[in-house]
């Protein structure tokens, strides 16, 4: 019944498609300020001179609670927010400087995943539909090539069979079917890079497993590159190759998911890695894994 | 006795005529005084909706079609407008979901407490603005918070003050049982844990009796004495917290805790639970986990499993019900 993610996910190098040494995401030195409204000229500095790359193909994890800076970095990443210093390059392109056309043409290339599936999806749009918009917009589809795109895209998320979710309303999915739609969204255009920004901390629990196994299947079988942003450590670990943990917008640890989460360093990280609830810690009952089963 | 005893509770949502929606089927429950239990499920199994019935704030389309609930031996089921409401003060309270929108985002926190305290005021209560301003500084204390938070308006504290604020204004009337609906979902896992913490406290140090209503199993075993797990309405598991662990359990808590490892094992793997809960409007023969359960046999689909023992507490399961005979028998027999 569980469905377990395949052993190659869990943490080890996953090997970059030859000739392509460029990284796919380069952030140097990028900082946010944002100024707080009233008379006192008081300034929040959100992100903090952070600098990371996401290679193509790999699965990169931003770590943090809330106010970290994590979704700012996500923001900007995707151009939405302009770094106040610092420079982001997807490829050649460098998006802090992108205008209404670069912004369409970096669209192309980078996909947001939202947390909130609810909020994500036009209440008024059919699944379908939703899906159909960016086979349109990005790929200069017909209705009748995106509708069909749309099928295979809705099937590649496990929406199967398409035709019974193509006309359902984002109120007539559960949560975990929103998102996949979501997800649907995001791959239609054939991005290079996913930012997915907290996917499953609005789904239940029992949902979650099925939705990082889709991303992991997704990043496998096309080359996507994922980063990932969360505060939950335990997706992170099933998810992502390397990890960077922020605090109050600094990079406070990085390093292979795996290495940093067995050994942290930073007392900011083993604060988190004990917030994870684990039904087994208290006691030493081991994984469910390791529990005889009949 | 029991502070709370509910029996045979079912409710019904009747979103349109001839449609009924049974979010809540044949729930027998107590609760004794001073207790911490938890009550998990995913989304839809009805568990807020059984809080909101033990708190009589079911409203339309929602009803309580049948069942008793006694509290404190008094049976509010069946209670009305003034006669209900004074129940409430020393009675019980419900702390909602999202601290953000129970909150009136237009007035202060100070204004908050102050409409509680003068709705349910006695003789002899003081409610002016100063008897207002001590209470609820007092209240927010008790959730450590500062009393400068009685002047400020809820857009202007966190999602977890919000919260705190939430528990405060519940602990106003000095309830002898609170439902606290999802109070952490919104919130990242540090201020989560610290919530937690908080919920804990108070419930030890004021000896409250305690519902905590959420779908993350991993957290409500770690603050509460005992767990019920709901699925399709019904409560399928009833366990003490720190045996739901180990051993063997229906077969949706063994489901429900494959969703959960150490993120710093050497190898992780995380279950989930494929498809979907069955359409509550449709009639259930059978037991309702069946179409999701590996260990589903004949027996399942032909009848409605009843809560029978298992291990320390109670299961509704034919095939963990068989296997915990054999094991005891097992014992008994060593």
């Amino acid at each position: 019944m569980s469905s377990d993610l395949s052993p190659d996910l869990d943490g080890r190098a996953v090997s970059v498609p030859p000739g392509s040494s460029v990284p796919a995401l380069t952030v140097t030195g990028v900082s946010k300020v944002y100024r707080v409204r009233g008379r006192e000229r008081k300034t929040v500095t959100a992100v903090d001179d952070v600098s990371f790359t996401v290679a193509p193909g790999a699965a990169v994890g931003l770590v943090g609670a809330s106010g970290s800076g994590k979704s700012t970095l996500a923001k900007m990443i995707t151009g939405s927010e302009r770094p106040t210093a610092g420079s982001i390059t997807f490829g050649d392109v460098a998006v802090g400087r992108l205008r209404t056309g670069g912004l369409r043409k970096l669209h192309h290339q980078v996909q947001m995943v939202f947390q909130d599936p609810y909020g994500a999806l036009n209440p008024l749009h059919t699944a379908e539909y939703t899906v159909m918009r960016p086979c349109q917009n990005f790929l200069g589809m017909s209705a009748g090539q995106a509708r069909q795109r749309a099928a295979e895209l809705l099937e590649t998320v496990g929406l199967t069979p398409p035709s019974q979710f193509a006309a359902k309303l984002p109120h007539q999915l559960s949560g975990g079917q929103r998102q996949r739609v979501v997800i649907a969204r995001a791959l239609a255009c054939d991005p290079g890079l996913i930012v997915a920004d907290e996917p499953i901390s609005m789904l239940d629990v029992s949902l979650r497993a099925g939705v990082l196994k889709l991303l992991a299947e997704l990043r496998r079988e096309r080359g996507l590159s994922l980063l990932y942003i969360t505060h939950d450590l335990l997706s992170a670990r099933v998810i992502t190759d390397e990890i960077i943990v922020l605090n109050f917008g600094r990079v406070v640890e990085r390093g292979p998911t795996k290495q940093v989460l067995q050994h942290p360093r930073d007392s900011y990280t083993t604060q988190l890695l004990d917030a994870v609830p684990n039904p087994f810690a208290a006691d030493g009952a081991g994984s469910p894994a390791v529990r005889s089963r009949t | 006795m029991a502070l709370l005893e509910a029996h045979d509770v079912n409710v019904a949502y009747e979103p349109s005529r001839g449609q009924r929606i049974w979010s809540v089927r044949d729930v027998d429950l107590t609760l004794e005084q001073g207790e911490f239990v938890g009550l998990v499920g995913e989304s839809g199994c009805g568990k807020t909706t059984l809080g909101y019935a033990l708190t009589r704030m079911l409203r339309p389309p929602a009803r309580l079609e049948s069942g008793v609930i006694c509290f404190d031996g008094v049976d509010i089921g069946s209670m009305h407008g003034e006669e209900l409401r004074r129940q409430r003060r020393n009675g019980f309270a419900l702390v909602l979901q999202s601290g953000m929108n129970a909150l009136n985002p237009v007035r202060t926190i100070a204004h908050h407490f102050g409409d509680i305290m003068k709705a349910h005021a006695r003789p002899g209560d003081d409610v002016t603005a100063t008897g207002i301003r001590r209470r609820g500084a007092e209240l927010l204390d008790s959730v450590r918070l500062d009393s400068g938070v009685l002047g400020r308006f809820p857009h202007e504290l966190s999602g977890g003050m919000r919260q705190r604020v939430s528990i405060a204004l519940a602990l106003a009337l000095e309830p002898r049982m609170i439902v606290f609906d999802e109070p952490t979902t919104a919130l990242d896992v540090i201020v989560q844990q610290a919530v937690m913490a908080t919920i804990k406290d108070l419930q030890r140090e004021r000896g409250f009796s305690a519902i905590l209503i959420s779908h993350d199993l991993g957290m409500v075993l770690e603050v509460t004495d005992r767990v019920m797990v709901m699925y399709a309405g019904r409560i399928v598991e009833d366990q003490p917290a720190r045996d739901l662990a180990h051993g063997l359990h229906h077969p949706y808590t063994e489901a429900l805790l494959n969703c959960y490892a150490d993120p710093r094992a050497d190898v992780v793997r995380l279950g989930g639970i494929p498809g979907t809960p069955p359409d509550l409007s449709l009639p259930q023969a059978g037991c309702s986990f069946t179409p999701r359960c590996p260990l589903a046999e004949d027996i399942c689909r032909a009848a409605d499993p009843p809560l029978s023992p298992l291990g320390l507490g109670r299961a509704a399961c034919y095939v963990r019900a068989r296997a915990g005979h054999v094991e005891m028998e097992a014992s008994s027999v060593q």
